[in-house]
Order: C-alpha cells, then structure tokens, then sequence
C-alpha cells in the first residue's frame, strides 16, 4: 500500500475569489478540506498605531479606509466614541443624515457583496446589476462630501455639511450628445433628496430582478444550501455579528436593541435566518437591502420637513461658521485652535459600537486628555468571522471554500487594520 | 438606564467576590479589573452565570499604559482589555487585567471559555508582545513573517526599525535599516483642566 499523504494548497493571496489578500493555506485530503489556516495581515497598515500620533478630525479618515466597501459607517462609530467621551450633543437633522447614509452604506455595501457573492460561485450577471446600482448611490455620497469613497463626511458632533440643494448634472463630451445629456439628468433635476426619493421608489423592483436571479436558482441553491452551517451556540462562541449572527437564528441587531442616533424612532424589521447556511445568511441580507431601503425613505420624508443645523455649536469640537469667523474675535481664535491643535478629549474609556453591514463595528477609545488617542482600538466584524474559517469550512470541498468567503463579506481593510 | 448598570455592577461584586480589585462605572459603562492569576475563573464565572451570562467576547486587546498622561507609569505596564456582551439581558461589560511582570507579560488564555478570543489574543500577542498561557497556537497575525518587535509598544517607533525595497544588483527584496525619519506635524498636548476657561 502506498503512504497517502495529505496535500497543501495555497489559495491567494492572489486568488481573485480571496476577496484581496488573503493568504490561505489549505491541508486536503483528496478534495476534502481537513484544515484551513489563513494568513492575514498582508495588508496591515497599524491604523490604530497611526491614530495614537494624530489628531481626532485627522484619523477620521483613517477609518474610511478601514472597509472600504462600507465607509460611512466605520466613521460612525468612531464619532459615537469620540462624542461619548466629550458628552456632546448631536443635532437632530445631523443625526437623520448619518441614519439615512449608514443605510445607504448598508446598501451599497450588500450591493457589492451580492456581486462578488455571485460572481465568485458562479453568476456573472447579477454583478453587473448590482453595480448600476452602487453607481447612483456613489453619486449621492460625491454629491455630499465630494468624494465617491472615502468620504470623511461624519464628524464629531455632526455632519461636515448640510445636503446640497441640487444633484450634480452631466456635461457635453465627445461621446455624450444632447439627447442622451437630457436623458441622464432627468433624475437630477430636484434636490439631492428627490433623488434619493426617487431611488427608493425604484429600488425594491431592483431588489427582486437580483432574487428573479438567486433565489430559486438551481445552481445557485447547491451552492448554497447546506453549506457552512453554523449552530447558534456556535456562533455565539465565536464572536460573531451581523448577518453571520441572524443568519443562525439569533434575532440581535444593535440598531434595534441599543440604538443609537436616531434608530429608534424608525420602523423596520429585523429578519432572521433559520438554519445558518450560507443561503440563509443570503437571504437575510437580501431583506435587510429592503428594510435599509425603508428607513432611507423615512429619512428623506422627516429631512424634507425639518431643516436645522447640522453639526453642534461647540466650537471647542466642530469649526464655527465661515461668516463667523471672519467677522468674530473669539470665533476666529476657535478655529485656529482646533485646526492647529485639534480638539482635547477628557480622560476616559470608551466603547462604542454600531450596526455596520458586515456586523458589530466597535471602536475602543482611550483618552488620557490629549490632543490625541492613547489607544484606539478598532473591533472589526470581519475579524471574527475570518477567524472561524477554519471550523466553517472543515469537511467542505475547495469549491465550498469560495462559497464560505463570500458569505462571509470579507473586507481586508478592516481586517488588517 | 443608570440603575440598570448599577444594578449591574452589584451583581458582578457579587458573584466575583474577592476576584474583583475595582469596578468603576463612567459613560454609562460598566469596567472591572481582575487579577490575572484569576482571569479564566472570572471569565467562566461571567460567563455562566445565570444574571450575567456574557455569551460573547466581542473584543480582546492589549495596552500599554508605559507613556501614559506623558508622565511614567506607576504600576504593572500592559493591561489587556476584554469587552464582553450579554444578548440575553442586552448588557456590556469591560473586564480588565493587568500582567504582573512587565519584562516578561503573560497572562491566562481565555480561549476554553470563548472560541472567538483565539485569533484577538493572537493579534495582543504579535502587537504587545504579551503571552497568552493556555493558548493552543499562539503565532504572530497581523506583522510581516520574520518581523522583530512588537509594533503596539509605546517605545516602537511609528516609522520602524527596518523598510523593504527590491535590489536591482541582487535581483531580490531586501531588508534594510529605515531611511526616513518619524516627523510630527501636530504635537501631541495635554492640557490642565481649567486652560481656556
């Protein structure tokens, strides 16, 4: 008889369906995963290292760069912290903003994870769709801070700025005609808030072109179905969060059970998965793509009816007004030290935590009354998940590996850190 | 919402008995300290017990309290931080222990009471340098493979002690000594409490 010896794999870290870099090292045997080891930290960039030797307002945009795919709510988070050491106050219209984007985040962030889900076991169309989609979202984040990623829009105590009267149009080109100018704007005619409006319209019909797609897919479902399947005691001993949690059944989600800003007063569901497998972790996401889409549109109604301010007028935490400062003494002392010294945070500890996309997104705050972190640890959903790779895939073949990393949402950038 | 963390709070002092060395209640969080030769025990305890039952480690990390206030440390250097989170009585803890030698950390592993802690003590380990006893396969995580030192420190220097390049002459990657020099652009200020009225 001769030795059968187990077989080791590298899977990445330039394997498209490793979702970046991640460095997997799979024992097999046969075609049967006996164990999975991955390597992270090809992308570790000491986030946390560098906010110790910043100021607050120029980490923030450290953590838009942390998952790139939902960025607005990483900052979300670290203004929750931050603003729960100072004890500031919040605005309300500022607060419905941040709702209204971390929702729009939570959609653009499922959009682009039912892509790559997809295309990675198999279906290439869906991709395509998804991202039509994320486009006239990433237009409403340009339109709103001027960046279509990282945004650095949530500041401490608020909002950078109130929402833009009009939606960017499109401009004549070489390969843009009038007629088709005309037609591309058509939607952009109103405030950045009709827009928004009017794609919460469209949206769920969209929702349900992707599960015209999925959902009663054969292929699709022997992928899926049965695959990964984690118990609910396990997947509280594991840490997970998120969809990975509801996906097994555990009804939690902290927009509902600690809510914060303004998630409270808005009416939505939690859905719930039955048996852990990845084609219930897909179908939970799937609702929450249409309960975000409620609370968008309840955002949009309540903004519509209630201007106000939209960053606090704590001079000592947010920059006074333009028009202030140019006229004021004591406004424009202000702003020369909050832009040449920052803003000090009062010595404490604190954690805050929000319902990101991918789970619970938790920043860990030290402040020893500096002008700067002593420590800031950031809690990322995707760590745990990845850490339980290993146990999840055991005894799936390499192909079901793909699977078990899509439904995972995968971001290395806050993995890595 | 207070009552309920003092309420809280008299439970932990409770069941923890003399395990607990300080509990202190700020921004409406609740943070215990233990000591680390009880870690584990306390961990179970918070665990299992019917009024607490923290099914969850949401967070390990460590600390080090070396530069703290810019003033020197009076007391053990590293601390590592658990947070822990209970879904039945929607409650968060923050449990604290701080290793007792500073040359050498080592604290107990909590992996046997929760599974999620592996890779977070892990990433404490690679960053801080501090020991996890107990801990099935304590590797470094998150640095480069071969890395010296522990970045988290507080006297590692941001920019490194060395930085990769590609030698054209010996046509591989190579190691060398940093060339760039750590610049602060804004200094770091602590400022007494009445400054500015």
């Amino acid at each position: 008889m001769a030795e059968i010896r187990n077989y080791t794999l590298n899977f990445g870290p330039q394997h498209p369906a490793a979702h970046g870099v991640l460095r997997l090292v799979l024992e097999l045997d046969g075609e049967v995963i006996q164990r999975a080891d991955p390597h992270v930290g090809l992308l570790h960039r000491g986030t946390e290292k560098l906010a110790e030797s910043k100021t607050f307002i120029q980490s923030l945009p450290y953590m838009d760069r942390l998952d790139y795919v939902s960025m607005m709510s990483n900052e979300h988070a670290y203004c929750l912290a931050i603003e729960k050491l100072l004890g500031v106050e919040v605005p309300e219209r500022a607060q419905y903003i941040r709702v209204m984007f971390a929702e729009i985040t939570r959609i653009l962030n499922h959009l682009l994870w039912i892509g790559a889900h997809a295309i990675d076991i198999g279906a290439m169309t869906v991709f395509l769709y998804a991202f039509r989609e994320r486009e006239d979202l990433m237009d409403c984040y340009e339109a709103v801070s001027g960046a279509r990623m990282h945004a650095a829009y949530f500041r401490p105590g608020g909002v950078y700025r109130d929402l833009p009267d009009s939606m960017p149009q499109y401009t004549v080109s070489k390969i843009k005609n009038a007629r088709e100018l005309a037609k591309l704007n058509e939607g952009r005619q109103g405030t950045m808030l009709d827009f928004i409006d009017a794609f919460t319209q469209r949206f769920p019909t969209y929702v349900d072109e992707y599960e015209t797609l999925l959902t009663d897919n054969r292929i699709w479902k022997q992928r899926t179905v049965g695959i990964g399947v984690v118990s609910p005691e396990r997947a509280l001993n594991l840490g997970f969060s998120g969809p990975m949690l509801r996906g097994s059944g555990i009804e939690w989600d902290l927009r509902k059970k600690q809510p914060y800003d303004v998630y409270d007063r808005m009416d939505f569901d939690i859905p719930v998965g039955a048996n852990g497998d990845c084609y219930d972790r897909y179908l939970v996401r799937i609702e929450e793509m249409r309960q975000s889409n409620r609370i968008v549109k309840q955002c949009v109604d309540w903004l519509k009816k209630n201007p106000g301010p939209v960053i606090t007028d704590n001079f000592k935490v947010a920059p006074p007004s333009r028009e202030g400062m140019k006229s004021n003494m004591e406004e424009l002392i202000h702003h020369f030290k909050l832009f040449t010294e920052g803003m000090h945070v009062p010595e404490g500890e604190a954690y805050a935590a929000v319902e990101h996309p991918k789970g619970e997104f938790g920043i860990y705050l030290v402040s020893d009354g500096a002008n700067k972190p002593y420590r800031l640890k950031i809690r990322a959903p995707g760590y745990a998940h990845l850490a339980a790779l290993d146990e999840m895939s055991r005894g799936h073949m390499i192909a079901d590996v793909v699977a078990i990393i899509g439904t995972q949402d995968i971001v290395f950038g806050e993995i890595d850190r | 919402m207070a009552s309920k963390m003092e309420a809280l709070k008299s439970v932990v002092e409770q069941v923890l008995g003399d395990r607990l060395v300080q509990s202190t209640l700020a921004f409406d969080e609740l943070t215990i300290v233990c000591k680390a030769e009880n870690i584990v025990e306390a961990a179970s305890l918070l665990r299992d017990h019917a009024e607490l039952s923290f099914e969850q480690l949401i967070d390990l990390c460590g600390l080090d309290y070396s530069s703290y206030k810019d003033q020197p440390w009076d007391g053990p250097r590293f601390a590592v931080v658990y947070h822990l989170l209970s879904l039945k009585h929607n409650l968060r803890i923050r449990l604290k222990t701080f290793a007792p030698e500073d040359d050498f950390p080592v604290v107990n592993s909590v992996v046997g009471v929760w599974n999620s802690a592996n890779w977070f003590e892990r990433e404490a380990f690679d960053l801080f340098g501090i020991v996890f006893d107990g801990h099935p396969d304590l590797r470094r995580l998150l640095t480069d493979y071969g890395f010296v030192g522990h970045p988290f420190r507080k006297d590692f220097p941001l920019s490194g002690y060395v930085e990769m390049r590609y030698d054209p002459t010996q046509q591989r990657v190579i190691y060398q000594p940093v060339t760039i020099e750590p610049r602060e652009i804004t200094p770091r200020i602590i400022r007494e409490e009445t400054y500015g009225g």
